[in-house]
């Protein structure tokens, strides 16, 4: 293992930002993985510090095939995580929105165009990414749609289910977007869970990074296969919407398997505890995603089902 | 008469509201909308809204159509100095056209686009973030350029920034209501979280004489101001290489020559200065830095040019 200086920023008053790259193998750029972008995703950098141990014992037991190099990027944005700030703690700005960068442009995009130079090259990419939305996902991978990364692709990390996102205007500043503009097949992977540790998310994620690896000939290692990957448009996951705002009671959870007309939740009024409204699914389906903050608004997306 | 574009209920014992004052005289079915507050940290449009409300209510006479004031699209925000919509993490300037049947802000948006389109005119109040300070300019898109240029020099600014268009911000309120047909100019002016006084007057000149130039106001107006107006990309940006506190020495308006001195980075621990600030072009200073702490990447200054030659405009043009 090899450990870098991949870029340096110096600040005002503080020590340098200096990201770190941990490399494993040599010749060949074959896979780079990123992990936190924002200073909340502990949950993403923890899962690469796991990854970083599986290499390690990997790289020992020469189980990484020939010509190959391995990079991980566990946290681009320490400063935040190091304040308790999402973004870049000066101006607010969002790392992952600043990409493919600007070496003569403003801070986050001079971070971002000096992390990208190093990410260039690679023939896979992969992103511990988080949500915006307050709540928990069912550990998955996502391919955003360029046309340039062969989608069939998302079968090999043997999660679950496989998402296929048509990319919005403002996914075209992301990491993972343009990637694969300049051609590294990219691929984003979710966890249950950002601002604390979900050990069996992790373990998913980092089996999941493992058998890719092991699939794309990356790693000599068997991990054996997990699930035949359902892939899906993110288009045809049923969205169920809060029809209050009030008090959120969560009644079922990630990955289980839900009847039409069940009960998946309650909101209750905030000041007198009546049940001001019965989420129910329309359908049956896998629950994919709940949220998981106490209090809600109105129309606020709070379950999301893969439908049988 | 005060109206709610748009509610939903917060999960405490609140409701959303976004309110409009919509002023209503004579027959004629000209309307304009003036919007500001979608970055909760821009305040420059919340003294302008008072003065046209204040100044067309008591002069109610002369106009001759629909004024529609929206002060404060994203009021959550205003009320907790976030720039963003608080809790989402999100900038309301990149959810538009929102979609009926969304998450909150989504149809919050949905219902914002469908209350404005159809104006003849809608112009979008900015100020710049806490950081610049800008003077008052009008920013359009090029493929909108032709349409959008006549109407921007009534307005009475001194810059029209014709600059090309990102995909980011096709999810802007301008470019959702420019793209439904609703003319739509975008102002900034000012720095946030502050009210500039004389730049809010020369705007409100600017939006009546742009309503006499529509026939909705026969009330006493200005000459507008002749705008320069830039082309081709021709802006100069000046970014930090080093960090530290940035003392300016150039002003704000002020022309400039190339690699003239216009600030100096300095190391506060050390007492040494870290870089010395030059100008990229000739011209003028259009955007300076207010906030002092920078970063390697800081933007410290814009400059229009005088010549487009060897400028290649790269920097973020925010909206």
């Amino acid at each position: 293992m090899r450990k870098e200086i991949l870029y340096s920023l110096k600040s005002p008053y503080r020590e340098s930002l200096d990201i770190t790259g941990f490399k494993f193998g040599s010749g060949k750029k074959s896979i780079a993985i990123v992990g936190a972008m924002r200073g909340n995703e502990v949950q993403q950098m923890y899962v690469c510090s796991r990854l970083i141990q599986e290499l390690k014992r990997l790289e020992k037991k020469n189980e990484i095939s020939c010509d190959c190099e391995i990079m991980v990027i566990p946290c681009v944005n320490y400063y935040s995580m190091n304040i308790g700030k999402r973004f870049w703690a000066m101006d607010n700005t969002d790392i992952n929105r600043m990409f493919p960068g600007y070496d003569l442009g403003e801070t986050t995009q001079r971070i971002a165009d000096g992390l990208f130079s190093v990410l260039q090259g690679y023939e896979y990419g992969i992103q511990l990414a988080s949500f915006y939305q307050q709540g928990n996902f069912l550990t998955h991978v996502k391919l955003m749609e360029t046309g340039l990364t062969d989608s069939s692709l998302l079968k090999l990390f043997g999660t679950s289910f496989g998402i296929i996102r048509t990319p919005r205007p403002y996914d075209t500043t992301t990491l993972n977007y343009n990637w694969q503009i300049w051609e590294t097949k990219a691929f984003s992977v979710y966890t249950n869970s950002t601002d604390t540790i979900n050990e069996k998310s992790a373990q998913e994620a980092v089996s999941a990074i493992l058998r890719f690896m092991y699939n794309t000939g990356i790693i000599t290692k068997t991990i054996h296969a997990a699930y035949a990957t359902e892939i899906i448009s993110e288009n045809s996951i049923e969205q169920i919407r809060s029809e209050d705002g009030g008090l959120f009671m969560n009644k079922t959870e990630v990955g289980k398997h839900v009847e039409e007309n069940e009960i998946l939740g309650e909101i209750l009024n905030p000041l007198d505890g009546e049940t001001v409204s019965v989420i129910k699914a329309n359908f049956s389906g896998i629950v994919y995603f709940v949220y998981n903050t106490p209090l809600i608004n109105e129309n606020t997306v709070c379950f999301k089902i893969i439908r049988d | 008469m005060v109206q709610s574009v748009t509610q939903a209920s917060l999960a405490v014992n609140e409701t959303l509201n976004i309110k409009k004052n919509s002023i209503k005289n004579g027959k004629s079915g000209k309307r304009i909308c003036v919007v500001t507050g979608i970055h909760g940290d821009e305040l420059e449009g919340q003294y302008l809204a008072w003065l046209l409300a204040d100044h067309i209510n008591k002069n109610i006479g002369c106009l001759n159509g629909t004024v529609d004031i929206y002060p404060a699209l994203n009021p959550m925000g205003i009320d907790s100095i976030t720039r963003g919509i608080p809790l989402f993490d999100l900038d309301m300037n990149r959810v538009f056209p929102g979609s009926k049947d969304g998450t909150m802000i989504e149809t919050v948006c949905s219902a914002i686009i469908d209350d404005i389109a159809g104006a003849d005119i809608c112009i979008d109040v900015h100020s710049s973030n806490i950081f610049l300070k800008e003077i008052p300019q009008i920013r359009i898109s090029v493929p909108t350029a032709e349409t959008l240029v006549p109407y921007a020099k009534m307005l009475n600014v001194d810059f029209i920034w014709v600059h090309e268009s990102a995909t980011v911000l096709e999810s802007t309120l301008a470019h959702s209501l420019n793209s439904r047909g609703t003319k739509t100019l975008v102002v900034e002016m000012g720095v946030g979280m502050r009210i500039t006084k004389e730049y809010c007057f020369q705007l409100f000149d600017g939006v009546l004489n742009l309503m006499k130039n529509l026939g909705m106001w026969s009330g006493e107006t200005k000459e507008p101001r002749v705008p320069a107006i830039s082309l081709n990309g021709a802006v100069g940006f000046v970014n930090s290489d080093a960090a530290g506190i940035f003392v300016q020495t150039a002003n704000f308006g002020d022309h400039v020559r190339k690699g003239d001195h216009i600030g100096d980075v300095l190391n506060p621990l050390t007492g040494k200065i870290e870089e010395k600030v030059t100008a990229v072009c000739d011209g003028m200073i259009f955007t300076l830095r207010e906030y002092p702490i920078v970063y390697g990447g800081s933007l410290l200054a814009r400059i229009l040019c005088d010549s487009s030659d060897d400028i290649i405009e790269k920097g973020i043009t925010q909206q």
